[in-house]
Parts: structure tokens; sequence; C-alpha cells
């Protein structure tokens, strides 16, 4: 079942006037930001179906770039986002894409600095609920209601076996679980919901662990 | 964890209880969270739905200017002339109107289910409320139990106006707000999941044409059609009378009538009341397009 909670469909409490087109873009944004773990320098949104036709008149647009910039589904800041990610100097482009997609509310989010850069895809399912379905190509299915860590890691044998070790190690329970590659042997992601957010000693203790690459942390 | 209408009801009567002590208790279980958490976090959610209201009554303008100061005007009506519908019934329609014309001027408002649907089940509550004058934890109540039938909506079938049109979000809200108002006013379990599908049943085809891609015409209107048709149906319940066609098999109905509405009536602006002329001229005049490059 999609809905867990009688809180997804009572709620969210949050800035008009769309929960699909304005409250789930912010969660987007935010997922987009909460991976990078740091703002960006320069954001590219590229809008597909029902996002990218009424994109304006939700205020989709202040709605990504304010969850983008950090800002929660009830942020009385958000109606001024793009004033505020421009007095900040970062640069925004929107993009009205016509290819066909799955879900009528789709948006790729591309963003960076100088160092870094990310490309997300997020579908707003409904009533503020949202998943994100690519990272930086890799396919997944991440809701965002509980809390997780994504693993980048080499796709060898004993990868996988090593991260639940040590989550058994601290006794945190693994809610669901994900695996996907972009080939055999190459690079490879872990999506792990689990039941409680991990402290930052753990997210090291996992970083260190043979064939792991990099950790980043989810917390709704 | 019920699936369907047709569970929950039957845990209801299974266990003797209401649907909304039914919703507390699943929440509790599935969150591992205490009774006081939960009670906690919608009361949060009903004190923003008032302030929304009272807000909303105040008067506000949209950034548009299409919509705004029409809850208003409905409350000077009510209060200065005898009206038609009575009371009470005008009252919830100014009272979701308020709260849609809150969401539509980028206010803050709680999404039951959607934000574009977010009048019908507030509208409802507090306009009941001055009949009924339940006590604080029974309006609580009546948002668990709201949510309880539009949590197996969402699970069987949409609550986007994307997805499934204007019948899965303000059809979806109205259906939910008529079963709570039955539940408030003393109605059976059963009598509640009457009320919903008469609702729904009435809301079907319902399509989601926003004038401008904006949440403002219709969707401020269509929440008065909507809870207006809640408080209607439930009195119809209360009154005895069901529905042929049971409950979970209306939401069904909804869902196929969703997968075969077409692109262009479903949040897209581009069929419907955004098409008609006024509708284009408006979206035109909101955008800064000039007419003579349409």
């Amino acid at each position: 079942m999609k809905y867990k909670s009688v809180f997804d469909i009572m709620g969210p409490i949050m800035i008009g006037p769309s929960s699909s087109h304005t409250a789930g873009a912010a969660k987007i944004g935010k997922a987009a930001r909460t991976l990078f773990g740091k703002e960006p320098n320069w954001i590219e949104i590229f809008l597909y179906g029902s996002f990218a036709k009424t994109y304006r008149g939700h205020g989709t647009d202040v709605a990504l770039v304010g969850g983008i910039l950090d800002f929660n589904t009830d942020d009385q800041r958000i109606p001024d986002s793009l004033e505020i990610a421009e007095s900040k100097g970062i640069k925004i482009n929107f993009h009205q894409d016509e290819a066909a997609v799955e879900h009528p509310n789709t948006v790729r989010i591309k963003l960076g600095d100088g160092n870094d850069q990310l490309e997300l895809v997020g579908i707003s399912i409904g009533g503020g609920k949202v998943e994100i379905t690519e990272l930086n190509g890799f396919e997944l299915h991440l809701s965002g209601n509980h809390p997780a860590i994504l693993v980048m890691h080499n796709d060898r044998f004993g990868a996988i076996a090593s991260v639940a070790q040590i989550l058994a190690k601290h006794e945190i329970n693994i809610g669901r679980m994900e695996v996907s590659r972009k080939d055999i042997g190459k690079e490879a992601i872990m999506i792990i919901e689990l039941d409680e957010n991990i402290d930052s000693y753990i997210e090291r203790e996992l970083e260190r662990a043979e064939n792991i690459l990099q950790i980043a942390k989810i917390v709704d | 964890m019920f699936r369907n209408v047709a569970e929950l009801i039957s845990l209801t009567e299974e266990l003797e209880l209401p649907i909304s002590e039914v919703m507390i208790r699943q929440e509790m279980e599935v969150y591992d969270k205490t009774r006081e958490q939960i009670m906690e976090q919608m009361e949060k959610n009903l004190l923003v739905m008032e302030e929304a209201i009272d807000r909303g009554l105040k008067g506000v303008k949209s950034h548009s200017g299409l919509t705004g100061g029409d809850a208003v005007l409905i409350q000077k009506y009510i209060a200065e002339k005898e009206s038609l519908s009575g009371t009470l019934l005008l009252d919830a329609v100014s009272k979701a109107v308020a709260t849609n014309e809150v969401n539509a001027a980028m206010g803050t408002i709680c999404a039951t289910p959607t934000a574009g649907s977010a009048g019908c089940v507030p509208g409802a509550l507090f306009a009941v409320k001055n009949k009924l004058n339940p006590t604080r934890e029974e309006m609580v109540r009546f948002l668990f139990t709201s949510g309880a039938f539009g949590f197996v909506v969402a699970n069987n079938a949409f609550i986007s106006g994307a997805q499934g049109g204007c019948q899965a979000e303000v059809g979806s809200a109205a259906a939910m707000a008529s079963a709570a108002v039955v539940e408030m006013a003393g109605g059976t379990p059963k009598q509640s999941a009457e009320a919903f599908a008469i609702t729904l049943k009435n809301m079907l085809g319902l399509v989601c044409d926003p004038v401008a891609g904006l949440v403002e015409v219709p969707c401020v209107k269509r929440n008065a059609a909507g809870v207006s048709n809640a408080i209607v149906s439930a009195d119809m319940a209360l009154a005895g009378v069901t529905s042929r066609i049971p409950c979970d098999e209306v939401i069904g109905a909804m869902y196929r009538i969703g997968k075969t509405m077409p692109s262009a009536l479903r949040e897209t602006a581009e069929g419907g009341l955004a098409a008609t002329p006024t509708g284009k001229a408006l979206a035109n005049k909101i955008y800064g397009i000039p007419v003579e490059k349409e």
C-alpha cells in the first residue's frame, strides 16, 4: 500500500496552492538538497507532463527552489524563494520538456557547485506525497517517508553483507532495501530504509567498510 | 491494516468502535506512537484549518486576482438576508470557500487530502460544529474519520487531479467529509460508508480543468459544491437512505473513470473551462502574453 499513515491524507500543513504541485515539489527539492548535502550554486530544472504545463500557476517553480534552499512545505519564505536564491547568487534555469513520461507530475533536477553535481528524478503522486525514481542515473524507489541511507559502493560480493552486518551490530533494523547498478562490476547503489536515524559514528564506520564509496543520509 | 471500506466497517462492528477509533489505533500500531502523540499531531491540523477559515472570512485576494472575497460575501448574505438553502449549508459553503481562497493566495492550509480540495473537510466540520456543539476531541476525531476513508481511496484509486481529475480530489474530499459528519451526528459506521458512497457517486466524472493552471477557477467553487453535497448526503444516510452500489465499488468506478480520462482534463489546463475563450484570455492576461501572438 502506497499510503500508510492517516497523516499522508490529513496533511501536510503547507503553503498553497497545490499539494502535488507545491508541497510535493518542495519535498522533491528538499530531497535533492539533502542528498547533495550543501547549497548548490547552479540549478537546472526540467519539468514534464502537468508540471510542465502549469508550473507557474501552481508555484511549482518557487516550491522546487524553496526545497533546494532547505525550506519545509509550510515555510512562509517559499513564495519568495526565487528572489532569495538570486540574492545568494544561485543560477537557475527552468525547462519545459515535451517528452512523454510515465507519471504526469515528473521533474528532473540537476544541480551542483564547482566541485560536485547531482541529478535526480522525482514524481509527486498526490496529497504532497513524493517518490524519488532516479538518482545519478540509478533507478530507485525512495519515498522519503522513513529515515534512509544511500550507499554508493563497488558492485562486488560482500559489499551488501558488510553494510548489513554493521547495521545489525548497532541493532538498527532495515525496513526496506533496494540495490541498483549501472553495469556488472561497476558502481552500484544501495537504498536502505531504516526504522530510526543513524548516528554519524555509524555513518563513518559504514564509509570505512571495503568497497563502500560514499554514504548519504536522508532524514524526513 | 484495513485495505478497503468493507474491512474498515467490519472492524468497527467486530470491535464495537467508531471509525475514528479504528484509525487512531491503526496509526498507533503502525508507527509505534502513543495516543497523545497522534491526537496532538491531528490537533495541529485542526488549528491550521481554523486559522485558514478565520483568515478567509476576513477576506483575501490571490496574486492573479481571480479569486478572493467570496467567503465574505456569503457570510454577509447569511447575516442580512433570509437564505434559501439554509444557514448551516451556506455557512459550510462560506468556510470551504474561505479555506480555498487562502490556499489560492499562497496562505497556510492543511491538505485534506490535497490542497485544491482542502475546503471540504474543514468547511463541513466548522459548520456542523455550530449545530452539534462537539468537544475539541470530537472535532479531532472528525479528522480521523475523514482520514480513514481518504486512506482507502488513496490506496485503491487516487487523490490527485493530475491522475484522476477533480472527482479524485474534491470528490474524495467531499465524500470523506460526509462520512465524518455522519459519525459526529451519531450515525453508525455503516451509515458513514453510505454517505461516502452517495457523495462520491454524485461527483464521478468531474474533470480537473484549472484556468491558467491555477488552483482557483473553478477549484474554489468546486469545494463549495463538494461540501454541500457532503452535508446533504450525510443527511440522506442518517435518514436511512442507502447506496445501491457498495462504497468500494464506487471507489473502483472512480478509479476506472480517472484512468480513461484524457490528459487534457487532468490538471494540464488544456481542456474544459481552461480551454474556453474566457479561460484562455485570462491565462494570457495573467502570464502577460499579448493577444495577437496567440
